[in-house]
């Protein structure tokens, strides 16, 4: 192990980081608030300890295979404690490190659980920071990293593996890392400028049009408001966020591919994506008509409600126009389930991905073949193009890991918090997928849980979006004996 | 005619032995000394031993004046190679070859001179998978060729006990079907070639050769046995280049099973197809095919690389309840010793020469197809020139002078079908369907066509 070189790299990617601490300071400075100083001194802070940690220690050895999974791990929980700065020394929050913590942590890994009440009345900067660091999270930090640093080098596609979402961890899009990063970001830049302005065309001011576009397209869940998309109340809004969340939930490869060869027809010969479109439209219908039947809703407008919320869960968005918690039957249960799927690889949403549950169906459907033809050759096949033994594997063993992390993350989080089930289960779950809101007593924030359980979340928060292996190899002596 | 065929495997070597018997001047190029020697003990031709696509070597086996040029290595881009030396260096100027790989005809125009100077490709994989296609289409007919692109077929079939025209005279045909018109093309009654007259008695067990506009083959087929109900379930056995070609290609239409004894390759098939259940297996491993439920299959295709495994696959699975077997069976003497056991057999060398005859034939001919292990022969003659210059155009069929054991079976004229009565007049450019039962007759049907010198 060169514990140095990890160190240094991790200082570099933190100074870098630091200077992004200024971007709330031209807000402060347009709406003339009293945070300039507590982004200041966060921004020193953060641009100090990282030199600190790449100056000294200078080497020039290139990172190697596993370097990559510490270095992503010590940048995530690196940023999540410095990005937690500028809402500890805030005024006008008083807020513990460990809420400030948890809402940058939240933040960082797009999950959108929130731990702040009184969103309307925040500086405006605070709030844009909030939306920032979701808007970092979204794409990924460390391919961000990769995309402007090209002197991380060969340890770049290292890095990018530890971060992208999907099974298919070594796609990449062009035949330099350096330029797949760029082009993941050009493209999420993209969606992030248009969905902007569509939703300054629907009817929001600029500041939530360009804060709300940040969440929407990282599929992250922080509003600038305590009734999050509800307090618009505007159909035209939520359409957009809909198509937006939907969009950003696509493989990033996918809309490349598709702007690389400027044909649209390539969304519809993908089979994750008609999958996952497939999943989006039949579960809307089921709970619209869960809505719509049911004795007990009481809701307005079934349709509208049913629709923008089961998309917005669905890709593990987390906006809200209604407490979902609290509607009919198994409404909210299934909700929270589908979050479970989540989005299609290689997009901004969390989950498991669809393409991993695909690949399990089939799987499961090759078992009965077996049983019928007990001579067969049964490849996987997505389409028509077999998927290779060691990557279903692969699947099955992040699948049950991550079935395993969430028992055993439940049964902490009960323990440490004296917490009921459903609000145990979701919380965990809910953080776990990315997703933002739970049920139960974190239905609208978490700010009620104990501390102990809140560092839990962050941790699930990660183990979520760095898809548990990444953390998990971390944890196991023989990464350290290598 | 000069004719140089590159490769002396299976397809070269059958080809070279069915020219050199009809007198062609055959070279044999091949890099494998043995097998050249063995085929030149036994053959009247001239061989040479070199790598086929070397400049040096296709000089050496006289390509300068070469009339024609078959490329049937077991490389495509040799072939390729071959075939754009013979035009570039010597000008030969007819140019086969054969191209397996599919990944080479996506594009339009690549074989053309400008840019791989081929006139024309065979795929002999292909050839027999279409063949066996036909034959899943049609269950009961042993052969199904097609002519014209498919607008008119020739139908080999055996006559069974229950067919309404069994025991009948063929002029009931027509009563028996007004609609569909047909005409009977040769009958063989015990291995004899019988012309068929209108008086003539359809028995049980004769091989019927009929021709007849595509959709009306079914409603012909009906009158010469029980109708059988069309295939639904489909086992092939061997998943090599034919296996796989069929497969991909019935697979649509047809529940399909495939066997392959080959791991790798079993797997490699599954990844390929799409709706196939590819078995791992050997096609002989009876319990294998009771688990699979051969007894339920209509039809059982074996089309392994090994003529003992296909034929004992057959017998087995014929034994075990399949309604038809269809068997790839490549030596010759196999054929009469399984005759009776197995439904069909298809020879994969019958399949290459007949998609090579139209080539070496003199006269204007769009199709040609070898029959009864080439002792027959069905040929699609364009007729051309005028009553002066021709000995076929502006005649009625009646007054034609064909060879006997010739005939015309169906005539198609701007892609319109016509059924050879004696009373239709054949015109310039018609494309003329006839059946050879003795393949010698073959000198006079092409001097037939040949346009005379008023032409020009």
């Amino acid at each position: 192990m060169h514990l140095a070189v990890i160190f240094r790299v991790t200082g570099t990617l933190l100074t870098f980081f630091s200077f992004t601490f200024l971007i709330p300071v031209l807000i402060a400075l347009i709406y003339d608030e009293q945070t300039i100083s507590t982004f200041i001194m966060a921004f020193a802070i953060t641009l100090a300890s990282g030199l600190l940690m790449w100056l000294p220690l200078r080497g020039n050895r290139e990172l190697r295979g596993g370097d990559g999974f510490l270095i992503t791990a010590l940048f995530y929980i690196g940023l999540g404690m410095f990005g937690a700065m500028p809402l500890y020394f805030a005024s006008a929050t008083d807020m513990s490190f460990t809420d400030a913590a948890f809402e940058s942590m939240s933040g960082l890994t797009t999950t959108g659980a929130t731990v702040i009440t009184g969103l309307d009345e925040l500086p405006k900067s605070l709030l844009f920071y909030r939306q920032l660091l979701q808007w970092f999270g979204g794409m990924g930090i460390i391919v961000l990293a990769v995309a402007i640093f090209p002197m991380l080098g060969i340890g770049g596609m290292q890095l990018y593996r530890t971060e992208s979402p999907g099974p298919a961890k070594d796609n990449k899009l062009t035949p330099r890392i350096t330029e797949t990063a760029k082009a993941l970001w050009y493209i999420y830049l993209t969606l992030t400028v248009v969905c902007a302005g569509a939703y300054w065309l629907a009817g929001m001011d600029l500041f939530d049009a360009i804060s709300h576009s940040f969440a929407t397209v990282a599929i992250g869940g922080f509003s600038t408001h305590d009734a999050s998309i509800g307090f618009f109340n505007s159909t035209a809004i939520e359409t957009v966020a809909i198509v937006f969340m939907i969009l950003s939930g696509v493989n990033f490869g996918l809309h490349f591919l598709v702007w690389r060869r400027r044909n649209p027809l390539l969304y519809f010969q993908d089979v994750e994506l008609r999958t996952y479109l497939l999943v989006l439209i039949g579960l809307s219908a089921i709970i619209c008509s869960l809505l719509y039947n049911h004795p007990d809703s009481n809701i307005e407008n079934p349709v509208r409600d049913g629709i923008f919320q089961t998309i917005s869960v669905a890709t593990t968005t987390g906006f809200t126009t209604q407490n979902f918690s609290a509607w009919p039957s198994v409404a909210p249960v299934l909700l929270l389930f589908a979050a479970f799927a989540g989005g299609c690889a290689g997009s901004t949403a969390g989950g498991i991905k669809i393409i991993r549950v695909l690949m399990i169906y089939l799987q499961g459907m090759r078992e009965v073949k077996r049983l019928i033809h007990p001579n067969g050759v049964f490849p996987i096949k997505l389409g028509s193009v077999p998927v290779a033994d060691r990557l279903v594997e692969a699947v099955w063993s992040f699948f049950s890991v991550y079935v395993f992390v969430f028992m055993l993350m439940t049964t902490f989080v009960m323990l440490a918090g004296d917490l009921d089930f459903t609000t145990a289960f979701s919380a965990v779950g809910a953080c776990l997928n990315n997703l933002g809101p739970g049920l139960g007593e974190v239905a609208l924030n978490y700010a009620s849980l104990p501390a102990s359980v809140k560092w839990m979340l962050m941790f699930t928060m990660m183990l979520g979006r760095l898809e548990i292996f990444t953390l998990l190899v971390l944890l196991t002596p023989a990464y350290w004996r290598r | 005619m000069k004719i140089l065929i590159l490769g002396a495997g299976q397809v070269g070597g059958t080809l070279a032995e069915n020219l050199a018997k009809e007198a062609f001047d055959v070279t044999l190029v091949d890099n494998d000394a043995n097998r050249l020697q063995e085929l030149s003990a036994r053959l009247d031709i001239q061989t040479i031993n070199g790598w086929a696509s070397h400049p040096e070597v296709l000089r050496r086996a006289g390509a300068d004046d070469a009339d024609m040029l078959v490329a049937v290595t077991s490389s495509d881009e040799v072939n390729m190679v071959a075939c754009q030396v013979c035009y570039s260096l010597f000008r030969t100027p007819t140019k086969i070859a054969r191209v397996r790989s599919t990944s080479y005809l996506t594009r339009e125009g690549f074989f053309s001179k400008e840019h791989m100077p081929i006139d024309v490709l065979i795929n002999p994989e292909q050839v027999v998978t279409n063949h066996i296609h036909e034959l899943l289409k049609h269950p009961g007919a042993l052969q199904v060729l097609d002519f014209a692109e498919g607008r008119v077929q020739l139908v080999a079939m055996r006559a069974y006990y229950g067919g309404p025209l069994v025991g009948q005279e063929l002029r009931l045909l027509r009563e028996h079907m007004p609609k569909a018109d047909t005409r009977v093309a040769a009958i063989f009654r015990r291995g004899q070639a019988i012309i068929p007259q209108g008086d003539t008695v359809i028995e049980v067990d004769d091989e019927v050769f009929f021709i007849a506009a595509q959709e009306h083959i079914d409603a012909v087929m009906s009158e010469l046995r029980r109708v059988e109900r069309p295939f639904k379930r489909v086992m092939i056995a061997g998943g090599g280049n034919v296996g796989a070609k069929l497969a991909s290609a019935v697979e649509n239409n047809y529940n399909v099973k495939l066997l392959e004894y080959s791991i790798p390759r079993a797997k490699f098939l599954a990844d390929q197809l799409l709706k196939t259940v590819v078995l791992q297996g050997d096609a002989t491993d009876r319990e294998l095919l009771l688990e699979e439920n051969i007894e339920q299959c209509d039809a059982f295709c074996a089309v392994t690389n090994d003529d003992e495994v296909n034929i004992m696959s057959s017998l087995m699975a014929k034994r075990l309840g399949v309604r038809q077997v269809i068997t790839l069976i490549s030596k010759p003497a196999y054929v009469d010793l399984v005759q009776g056991d197995i439904d069909i057999v298809v020879s994969p060398q019958q399949a290459t020469t007949s998609s090579l005859l139209s080539h070496v034939r003199r006269a204007d001919v769009a199709r040609a197809h070898s029959l009864r292990r080439g002792a027959a022969e069905a040929i699609e003659a364009i007729a051309h020139g005028d009553r002066k210059s021709s000995k076929v155009v502006g005649r009625r069929i009646n007054e034609i002078n064909l060879p006997s054991g010739a005939n015309i079976g169906a005539i198609v004229r701007n892609n319109e079908v016509l059924i050879a009565h004696d009373d239709v007049v054949v015109e310039s450019d018609d494309h003329v369907i006839l059946f050879l039962v003795e393949k010698s007759q073959m000198r006079d049907v092409e001097r037939l066509f040949q346009v005379g010198l008023a032409f020009f």
